[in-house]
């Protein structure tokens, strides 16, 4: 489904992505773990065109279609999702009515009819309860005094409640606590089906032993330089990095 | 040099071509003297405006605001304006709507006022002013069944002069301000209300200014009396044409409320305001707003959303004067291109008990200076005085810059009084959070913008929130990254 091929991409000028390949299956779960300046995050932004980045080569598909060719919001529209490792405070804007901004921009751009302030009420009360979100957090202003981990948690809802077919997750398990990534676990497995691919990025084994990966990549210097199973996740949990990258990296 | 984006954005640039009685250039009693005599106003009128020549001939030009403008050359001004009735001598009141050049009427259907009864906008009771002169005032009869009054200013002078001369200046005398005097001894027309003991106004009353003829400076007069128990809420709406030369819009409003009274004064302000990248053109706004609080428990507010004008010189303001009386201000003041605002309120607690509100919001984009100047005072015999003011900045894109200057002047240890101020700004990061999520950057702004104003549109009358988010929307395309 997600078919990344020979990709750079640099900002300011400065090389970050440097020939990634990557393919998911639908239905899949990777993970991509890798030293810190990896690319790793630089990956998510430039998947989802944020307008600091350059692409400079390769290409980025869903499903086939050319995503380098659409504009931010079109790529939300074909289904693409990233749960930021640093998502924004927008004060002032609410929770609950930035998410029906978004729920109904998707379906209008699918040609399907917006749902109106009470309809989609009902569904955000279903999908809080699915990740086990307060309500509380409708009256909430967008990310705006949240914790980090309740931030993290915040991504994770409008996930479910925009169902895209492609998620990467950006180290949503950072800040969490124990039960709290429990919860996020039970949330991201409860959205794997066989249409949906879901990448995750992340340093830690412990949301892999939650959400089992079906592949574990190696990601340094801006590009993938090991894949493996679960297996590859144990061994840099306990070994490092050492012997999957380079020296340089 | 205009871009199709500006054409887009000051959609009431177009001109009418209509033909108007000026009187030449120049501000002298022979100019002062032919105005009174051209609305054939009573004695204490012209007098009035020649008092009031004289004191600003001998007053200085202000120059403490933020704000910096060519020096205005006020003997080259026309200081009166009049759609001339198709074939007749200048008049500077119209019988009926009928003599009204129909190209008059035409320019406000166009902007969305239509005058005639039959289409008239129900619930709200609309008086037209073109240029200098009221053109045609909406459901005048069944306000007067009601016992309002709801007229042009030049009308009330003739129909009530015994109020006119009563209140006219009680709250801004002559001498208050240079610009207040050069108002005093030019108006124009503007509007007048009374509203009797015990009546809550059953129309909302608006005025709709219309400048047309760019040489022309506009000096509205408006004043408005709540008696015993009254209430009336009005909504103040102006446009202006484009023009490559810079308009004066000088104008006086007086509030007056007696005890227990209301009156809720609204305006959604959008005159041209100059080309957006060269600032060529525009309105200068420098007005005089207040309101007394005359009686016990009476109360005045403001609220405002500037949108226009090359330079906002403005502080609707409240006298506390009465106990228990409270005045409020909102204000959204956004400014773009090279626009520049410096304003604000003042609220003077005189009497015991009295209560302000001041929730100011700032938006200032492109290269425009946008600053906040309020005042506080309580006077030494104000006990239990209660002020609460918020005052928020937000900075869009790099060049703009938001500055707040709060006067706070307590001089009774028995008042409270807070100030609450912050800055923001809507990044590229922000925008780029909404984006990602399938919402567009013009969709994203008009939220935050929302967002950052929604204590202010919140206490808009519903006909003016639409329209105010719109422009605030509108106005801010194009202008992040």
């Amino acid at each position: 489904m997600l078919a990344i091929d020979n990709l750079s991409a640099s900002v300011n000028d400065h090389k970050i992505l440097d020939g990634l390949t990557l393919h998911v299956k639908a239905g899949e779960v990777h993970a991509i773990m890798g030293p810190n300046g990896s690319g790793k995050s630089t990956l998510a932004k430039v998947v989802a065109g944020h307008p600091a980045f350059a692409v400079t080569g390769g290409s980025v598909a869903v499903d086939g279609v050319d995503l380098l060719a659409l504009e931010p919001e079109e790529r939300a529209h074909q289904g693409v999702f990233i749960g930021w490792q640093y998502p924004i405070e927008v004060p002032g804007v609410n929770n609950a009515e930035f998410l029906r901004l978004a729920y109904n921009a998707k379906r209008k751009a699918t040609a399907q009819p917006e749902l109106s302030a009470k309809d989609f009420d009902r569904l955000l009360d279903e999908r809080m309860a699915a990740v086990e979100v307060d309500v509380a957090f409708k009256d909430r202003q967008l990310n705006a005094g949240f914790s980090g981990g309740q931030k993290k948690r915040n991504e994770i809802l409008q996930m479910v409640v925009l169902e895209p077919k492609l998620a990467i997750l950006d180290e949503t398990d950072s800040g969490l606590d124990v039960d709290a990534l429990r919860a996020v676990a039970r949330g991201i497995n409860a959205f794997r089906s066989p249409t949906r691919a879901i990448v995750l990025i992340t340093h830690y084994e412990r949301l892999l032993e939650l959400v089992e990966p079906d592949v574990v990549h190696v990601l340094s210097a801006g590009r993938i330089v090991a894949s493996g199973g679960k297996e590859l996740a144990r061994r840099i949990e306990t070994q490092g990095y050492d012997g999957l990258v380079g020296g340089d990296a | 040099m205009t871009t199709p984006d500006d054409d887009q954005a000051y959609k009431y640039g177009f001109s009418t071509a209509v033909e108007a009685v000026t009187f030449g250039r120049g501000l002298n009693e022979d100019v002062i003297r032919a105005i009174s005599n051209a609305r054939d106003e009573p004695a204490f009128l012209l007098e009035f405006r020649l008092k009031a020549l004289k004191t600003f001939l001998a007053m200085e030009e202000p120059t403490w605001a933020a704000v910096d403008y060519p020096k205005i050359d006020f003997q080259q001004l026309q200081y009166y304006s009049a759609p001339r009735k198709a074939g007749e001598k200048d008049k500077a009141k119209y019988d009926s709507l009928a003599d009204v050049d129909p190209d008059v009427i035409a320019t406000f259907e166009k902007l969305g006022i239509p005058l005639g009864e039959q289409k008239a906008l129900a619930g709200v009771a609309v008086d037209a002013v073109f240029d200098s002169v009221s053109v045609a005032t909406t459901h005048q009869k069944r306000l007067f069944d009601a016992g309002v009054i709801f007229c042009s200013f030049n009308e009330a002078v003739h129909l009530f002069p015994a109020l006119i001369e009563r209140w006219l200046g009680s709250v801004v005398p002559v001498a208050d301000n240079y610009y207040a005097a050069l108002n005093s001894a030019v108006f124009s027309d503007g509007s007048f209300v009374y509203i009797p003991p015990y009546v809550r106004c059953p129309l909302e009353l608006s005025t709709y200014f219309r400048i047309n003829n760019t040489e022309a400076g506009q000096f509205e007069r408006t004043l408005i009396i709540a008696d015993v128990g009254a209430y009336v809420s009005y909504l103040e709406g102006c446009t202006a044409p484009k023009s490559s030369k810079h308009q004066l819009h000088a104008a006086v409003v007086e509030l007056v409320t007696l005890d227990e009274a209301e009156i809720k004064y609204s305006t959604v302000q959008n005159w041209y305001a100059g080309d957006r990248a060269t600032g060529e053109g525009g309105v200068y706004n420098f007005v005089t707003k207040r309101g007394a609080c005359r009686g016990r428990n009476s109360k005045i507010s403001w609220t405002q959303v500037e949108t226009g004008s090359a330079i906002t010189w403005k502080y609707p303001s409240c006298i506390l004067q009465g106990d228990g009386s409270v005045g409020e201000f909102y204000s959204v003041a956004l400014t773009n291109g090279k626009m520049q605002a410096d304003t604000g309120t003042k609220m003077v607690h005189l009497g015991r008990d009295t209560r302000s509100t001041i929730i100011s919001k700032g938006i200032a984009a492109d290269s425009s200076s946008n600053v906040y100047r309020g005042l506080v005072r309580v006077h030494p015999k104000a006990e239990n005085a209660r002020n609460y003011t918020q005052c928020d900045s937000m900075l869009v894109g790099k060049n703009s810059t938001a500055h707040t200057y709060p006067y706070i002047d307590v001089n009774n240890p028995t008042a409270q009084v807070e100030h609450e101020a912050s800055t923001s700004k809507i990044s590229e990061d922000q925008l780029f959070y909404f984006t990602s999520r399938g919402v567009s950057e013009e969709d994203a702004i008009s939220a935050i913008v929302s967002g950052f104003c929604k204590e202010v549109l919140a206490v808009l009358p519903l006909e003016f929130a639409a329209e105010a988010h719109k422009l605030l929307t509108l106005k801010l395309e194009n202008s992040v990254g």
